[in-house]
Formats: C-alpha cells, structure tokens, sequence
C-alpha cells in the first residue's frame, strides 16, 4: 500500500525488541496513523531469533512487512541485523546496535559467527548505521536504558517528529518516577546523538 | 497487560487479536472461561483473567477446558474455552457430542491455529472441525474482527443453540492493530432446564439429535448467503476473481486492491450463492487458503472451476511475497514451479548459523539432559515444552516427541515392542509437571498396570514454562495467581502404582546424585519415577544465587562447562594440542557472562581444573542471595 511506513525491528528473544515496536505503534497512532505491529515470538524468550515488523499509514491491511520494503531497519543484535538486512527497500537505512550476541551452538563450534556482520551489511549495499547501546547505557548508569537508547536511535528516521517518540517513552515511564524519566530522556539523546554521528561519516 | 481491562467502552485500543477476543467475552457477559496455556492461544485466558465479574480458569487440558465451558452453557450461562489448534484436537471429543446436544447459554470455542509452526509439533487446519463437527466457523482477519466476531459468536451460538467455533491463526493472535471497544452487558442464566433426551446423549437420544443437527446446518448454510459477514467485494481489476478468509484476506486485499474478492468471515457453512456471483466477475477464480485446500475441494465438488493449491504453496502462510508472484504467473500462464513456501522467500537472506531457542541460564532442564547426555545405552521418549529443547546441541537426548503425555505410552510401546536389537537398551520417558498433569498421567497408569519397565522423568519447575510461565496445580496457585490446592507429586505418582521405593526426588542443581539416581534407576527391571524438583528461572519462584566467572589462568580449555549448554558460557579462544597419547584435542577456553549467570553451578561440577569460581561483583548486584 502507498503511503505506508514500514518499519522492521529485529533482536533476540529477551532483548526487549517487541517493547519498543510497541511504543514506536504509540508514537504511530499518537500521530493518528492506522497501525498493525506483528512478530513470530513463539519461542522466541528462549534466546530465539524475534522480528516485530510495525506498518503505519492511512489504513494498514497486511501486516506482514514483505523482503524489500522495509523503510527502516532497527537492528538489537548485528548479526539479526545482517539477517534481516534483505527486507530494506534499496538505499533504505539500518540502525543497528553491534552487540554480538553468540548462541551456544556456536560455542559448540557447530557454526560460525560472522567476523564483521555490520561490514557484511554494508558489503551488501546496506547503508548501516552501528553504535555500542550497551556502552551507552553503561555509561549513562543502568544497562536497562539500551532500549530507549535504540528507540533515541531510530527517532530521526519516522515520518512524525522525534519528540512525539520522545512523550510515549516518558508516558510510560512515567509511574517510575522523575529520575528514571530523566534517565530516559538522557538515554534517548544518546541514542539520537550516537545514530546521528554515525551517519554523517556514512553520507560523507 | 493488566492496563487493557479498565479501559472505558468506545476507547481505540492497540490489541493483540488474543486482547480483543479476551475484551469481547467479557463485554458478552460471559460468566465461565476456561483454557490450556498453548502458543499462539495463550494470552485469551491470560487477559480475561485480569477482567472482573466472571469466572476463568487453567484447565489441567483442553478437553476439560471445553468440557467446563459446556457444563456452564448447560445451566444458561455465556461460557468461553480457548486452545491451540492441537488442543482441540484433545477437546474435539467433547465436541463431537456437544454439537448434538447443541448450547444452551452462548457457548464459543476459540481455536488458534500456529500457521508456519513458530511453537507447535505441525500445522493443521482447524477450519476441517466446522464441516466435522457441523458447527458454524467464524473467522476474523484483524484484531477489530477479532473483537467483532467474539461478540456476535455468542448470540449465532444462542439463536442457533449451537457451539461456535472462532478460529484465529498467529497472524490475529499475535497481531496488534486498533480496536474500538465496548462495554459489558450482563447475560443472565436462564437456569438448568432438566431434559435428559437433550443432555444425556445415549445412542437412542443421540439418534434423535442427529436430524436436529442438520437441520440446524441448513438453516446455518442460509445465513451463510445472508450474513454481511460473508462480504463479496466488487472491483475493477477483473483479471482474477478470489475467495479467502482470516489474514489471507488481508494479504489479497494487499497484493491485488482493485480484484473482486469474496471475503468469508462465517467461513463453514459455505456461502455457494455467493460463490456463484463472484465466479460470474472474472474468468479466473482463485481460493487463497492457508495451509489446506478445503475450500477449494469444496467448491470444485459443487461445480465451480476454481484455482488453489495446484499454484498456491500448501504450507506456511500465504503473504503478499508468496501470493502476488504466484497468482501473476498464473495469470500469464507459466508454468508454476513447485511452490516454495516462504522458504523461497528467504533465497536471498544471507548464509548465517540458525539461532534455535535455548535454555535459559540455570535452567533446571539443562542438568536433567546434561545427565543423560553422559549416560550410555538409553532410549528416551520425550514430550511437548521447553524440555523438548533437549533434543537439539548440545544434548541430543531425546529420541522422540509426538504430542502431549505420548512420552508414557510411547516409552511403554518402546518396552513391550523391543526385538533383540534393543534388548539391553533402557527405556525413559521425560515429562514436565504440566504435561504430565494434562495427559501423562493416565499413561503412567497405563506403565504401571501393564508392568512395563520405564524409567520416568518429571520434570517439575512448578509451571507450564514455554508458554510464559502460567500458574498449574504443580505450585499451587491459580489463574490469578491465589493459593489452590498443591498436587503431590510422590503421592498421585503411588496411587497411580509406582512402588514408594521407585519414586525418588532430587535436585537437578546436583549432578552427582541425579547421575548415580537415573544410572541406578534404569538398571532396576521396574517402573521407576524420578522428580527433579526446582522452580522455572523465568518465574517468580526462581531466586537468583551469586553469579560464576571462569578465572582465565586456570582454564585449560577442557570444554567441559560448554557441554552443560547454559547460554552464559562462552568461548574466548580455540586451540588444538596433541595429548600424551599422540590423539589431538580441541581445546575451548571460556568465560562466564556473569550478568547473565544466575549461579546454578551446573557448570562449576564438571569443570576439571576447578576454574570456576564465584564472581566478586566491584559493587553488589540486585537480587543476589548469599550462597
């Protein structure tokens, strides 16, 4: 459908990737946008691949996002990020957090991790954007904040302003207090800052 | 979750289709629901749980979740029961008979089916019950028809007296879009009316009931041509012509906008008049079904000439990157290749290592199938739950896993049916507490009365752990979460024949005598039962112990802690060496993520230098009990 954003979220099972394609839909439907937000999350706690794919316009029908119209990749993990990378439209952007996270069956020696995922991705044509969300988070205090880090990171890429993003966060946060809104807010910065930096030697 | 229930009526909520399905029974004045936990089924029961003024509850399985959705509907009053498709493959027993006693109070059966099996033992088309059972199907294509139809499925169940099957698939339960929702109106019982020609269905009732049932069905096949659920959709791209239900709808209406499409939202009976419009708007008729081609069978034995699964892929779901290529070249006339399902999807996703579930750190499982992956000359029958995961690296311990509670029976035709070949081969079966309440228990009934020679593993973490951690009469508390009457395991195990001798519960945390309990065990020619008795890290039960590290330079690279398979172990280099013996060796040396170690100390016992040690956080950690 035209006039459609798709927007595809990818991590491990755990990494809290279904929270924030839910407080991106806030964001969406706070902007008046029709939304369908979907993942295969069935095992997906154990440590698993997840994808939340989140669509948003006018009226949003299928809500599947299909291989290569993605407009958008938010990426937890760098070598989910290289999985999922074929499902960007051409040209399109990934933000990736370049955590590696290895899988036991790689500790096994069973198969191997990729060396350079985010190099693999821009090899492909990618446009890639990487940061450390954890370091971030670390350094703002509390490694939870990784995810408002990412959610700061994608927040330059939407279609409505970073500050409607910005509000869903705080809402729902809100109960925890004035400190950890703050944290928050910082965290979201950060994660603006670091995608921003990132980007401009890319487009240099 | 919980934010959902308090919502005022008229408010555009963002709802998973299990939300809103749980919004609509509530708002129906629905006084009883009940349900089995089962992915992608779960969080119905989960959330109407949370609502007030009506009664929910785990059922120990499907087929008593059903069975007490019937006794409530029995006495007028709107009753609920929710499963995955498999667990009405338990329940259709019920099912079966129920359609000819026909509902009194409305009665609704949501089945969820796991199109592209994310977490189930295969893919079956629930849509076969409505024809089977001859009851009417409903089936929603978002979260908004979700709601929708929940709420009309109790009032078709009253005005027909028949129960309604909703059928929902992954792609509703799992997908959130916007709902607008109502308020609850409360629905009064009418009272038991005693009638034994009705409720006691002995084969010269039942024979009476038979003809009311179809009847019934033909009066259902008419309003199947009525209803505006049945919606045939003109357009003016005439190419093609399609027939669909459920999210294949939406992934027509995405692929193809301007097609004339017959939208079926009561999918059994089958609309044939509506068909016959449709066939008259284009010369090609497609029916885009997912999984199997019962409409399409159904509509070619009326007459129609229709297209389906000879072009169409007959596993996996039918989105628009399957859909859209497919019907183009049958519209130009290629030749189909052999369709690929989503597989030929993912052709130009790069080559990468599968990432499959594991077991969490200190999962009480990984000590069981560490055990028995040291242990010779077993055969082992395994089940349905996170423990299934013992199958795959680096256990490779179960040898079978068929549905829910088939380890006993499994394991005892193991025993009886071995030939010479396995004669000294022990036989075990592995459960966990839920499975074993929900269909295992007859089966070791079945063990002990017929004097087979298993060795059994319960599995008991105290919760139905894959599907989130639900409550069970294993720990004792119900759906929301109040005490309830505690199973004992050593006891219900005794009753059902298992010598006291025979029934033996250990720590799966100590791995000594979990070895030296099942090498014992499976060398006794007797049934034997073996509790490993420890909470489900992912629930409340679970308190964490001080976190492990690897001290680097004691370290010899044995590889031991890595065969435990806790995701916390990872490898830091590879090495080879050659052994006094002239043999080469893989060395593997390792640290501890010690923020995702919980202390289990699975790791710390086969690890040869004693390189383990406790990780001394610079500042104390949250939650951390002294060892």
């Amino acid at each position: 459908m035209p006039n459609t954003t798709n927007i595809l979220v990818c991590g491990i099972g755990g990494q809290g990737v279904m929270t924030a394609t839910e407080i991106l839909s806030e964001a969406a439907i706070a902007e008046g946008h029709d939304v369908k937000k979907t993942e295969v999350a069935g095992m997906s706690q154990r440590g698993g691949v997840v994808t939340s794919h989140l669509r948003f316009g006018p009226k949003v029908l299928s809500p599947q996002i299909a291989p290569g119209t993605a407009d958008v990749l938010l990426g937890f993990e760098a070598a989910e990020a290289l999985r999922w990378a074929h499902y960007l439209k051409p040209g399109a952007l990934a933000l990736v957090n370049d955590a590696r996270l290895v899988p036991p069956i790689v500790e096994l020696g069973l198969f191997k991790y990729p060396d350079d995922p985010i190099g693999e991705m821009r090899a492909r044509g990618v446009r890639t954007v990487s940061f450390d969300a954890a370091s971030i988070a670390r350094d703002l205090g509390d490694l939870r904040l990784g995810n408002t880090v990412m959610l700061g990171a994608i927040a330059d890429q939407l279609p409505f302003s970073a500050e409607v993003l910005l509000d869903c966060i705080v809402k729902r946060f809100a109960r925890k207090g004035e400190q950890v809104v703050e944290a928050n807010r910082k965290a979201f910065a950060a994660g603006r800052a670091a995608a921003a930096q990132a980007t401009a030697p890319a487009t240099a | 979750m919980a934010a959902v229930m308090p919502a005022p009526a008229s408010s555009r909520l963002l709802m998973s289709g299990n939300e809103a399905v749980a919004r609509a029974v509530w708002e129906a004045g629905t006084k009883v629901c009940a349900g089995y936990p089962g992915t992608p089924a779960t969080e119905m029961l989960e959330q109407l749980s949370t609502y007030p003024d009506m009664y929910t509850e785990w059922s120990v399985n499907e087929k008593v979740s059903l069975e007490v959705a019937i006794g409530a509907s029995m006495m007028g009053s709107r009753a609920f029961s929710a499963m995955k498709h498999v667990g009405l493959n338990v329940a259709s027993d019920a099912l079966m008979t129920v359609t000819l006693t026909g509902a009194e109070g409305g009665l609704v059966i949501a089945v969820a089916d796991d199109v592209g099996m994310s977490s189930s033992q295969n893919e079956q088309d629930s849509r076969f019950w409505g024809r089977f059972a001859h009851v009417p199907m409903l089936e929603p294509a978002d979260s908004q028809e979700a709601y929708d139809m929940a709420r009309y499925a109790f009032e078709l169940s009253e005005e027909y007296q028949v129960p309604v099957i909703l059928r929902l698939t992954s792609r509703i339960c799992h997908v959130k879009g916007l709902v607008k929702v109502g308020s609850r109106v409360e629905h009064k019982a009418k009272g038991f009316s005693k009638n034994a020609e009705r409720w006691v269905m002995v084969p010269g009732h039942a024979k009476r009931r038979i003809p009311l049932m179809l009847a019934r069905e033909q009066e259902l096949k008419r309003l199947s041509d009525q209803t505006p659920l049945n919606v045939l959709e003109p357009g003016s791209d005439r190419r093609v012509a399609f027939v669909t239900s459920g999210p294949a709808y939406m992934h027509v209406r995405e692929s193809f906008p301007d097609a004339p499409v017959l939208k079926l939202g009561l999918s059994y009976p089958w609309p044939l008049e509506k068909v016959a419009k449709l066939a008259e708007m284009a010369d090609t008729v497609v029916v885009v079904e997912e999984v199997e081609p019962i409409l399409e069978t159904e509509l070619k034995a009326a007459g129609f000439s229709v297209h389906g699964k000879d072009f169409l892929p007959r596993i996996g779901e039918l989105a628009p990157e399957v859909l859209q290529p497919a019907v183009e070249r049958l519209l130009r006339k290629e030749a189909a290749p052999a369709p690929a399902g989503t597989a030929g999807v993912l052709a130009n996703a790069p080559p990468l290592f599968p990432r499959p579930p594991t077991l969490c750190a200190s999962c009480p499982h990984m000590g069981i199938y560490y055990t028995l992956s040291q242990l010779k000359n077993l055969t082992i029958s395994g089940d349905i739950g996170c423990y299934t995961l013992g199958a795959g690296h680096p256990w490779n311990s179960l040898d079978s896993t068929i549905c829910m509670g088939a380890s006993m029976g499994v394991a005892l035709g193991m025993d009886k049916g071995r030939g010479e070949a396995d004669r000294n081969k022990r036989i075990l079966a592995v459960i966990g507490d839920s499975t074993f309440m929900h269909m295992g228990m007859q089966g070791l009934l079945d063990i002990t009365y017929n004097r087979g020679n298993v060795t059994v593993l319960l599995l008991d973490n105290g919760t139905v752990g894959m599907t989130g951690g639900q409550n069970t009469p294993a720990n004792g508390r119900d759906i929301h979460g109040q005490q309830a009457p505690r199973v004992d395991f050593p006891k219900l195990i005794e009753a059902l024949g298992v010598k006291p001798e025979r029934i033996k519960v250990v720590d799966p945390y100590e791995l000594p005598v979990l070895f030296k309990t099942v090498r014992d065990e499976t060398k006794i020619d007797d049934v034997s039962v073996i509790i490993a008795n420890r909470p489900c890290v992912l629930t409340e039960d679970f308190k964490p112990f001080r976190p492990y590290m690897v001290e680097e330079d004691k370290c010899t690279g044995c590889g031991n802690c890595v065969e435990v398979g806790c995701p916390a172990i990872h490898v830091t280099r590879r090495e080879k060496a050659v052994k006094p013996s002239g043999k080469e060796v893989d060395l593997a040396f390792t640290r501890i993520d010690s923020i995702a170690c919980t202390g289990c100390g699975l790791c710390v016992q086969p690890c040869a230098p004693e390189a383990i040690v406790h990780f001394e956080p610079v500042r104390p950690l949250i939650n951390i009990q002294p060892a």
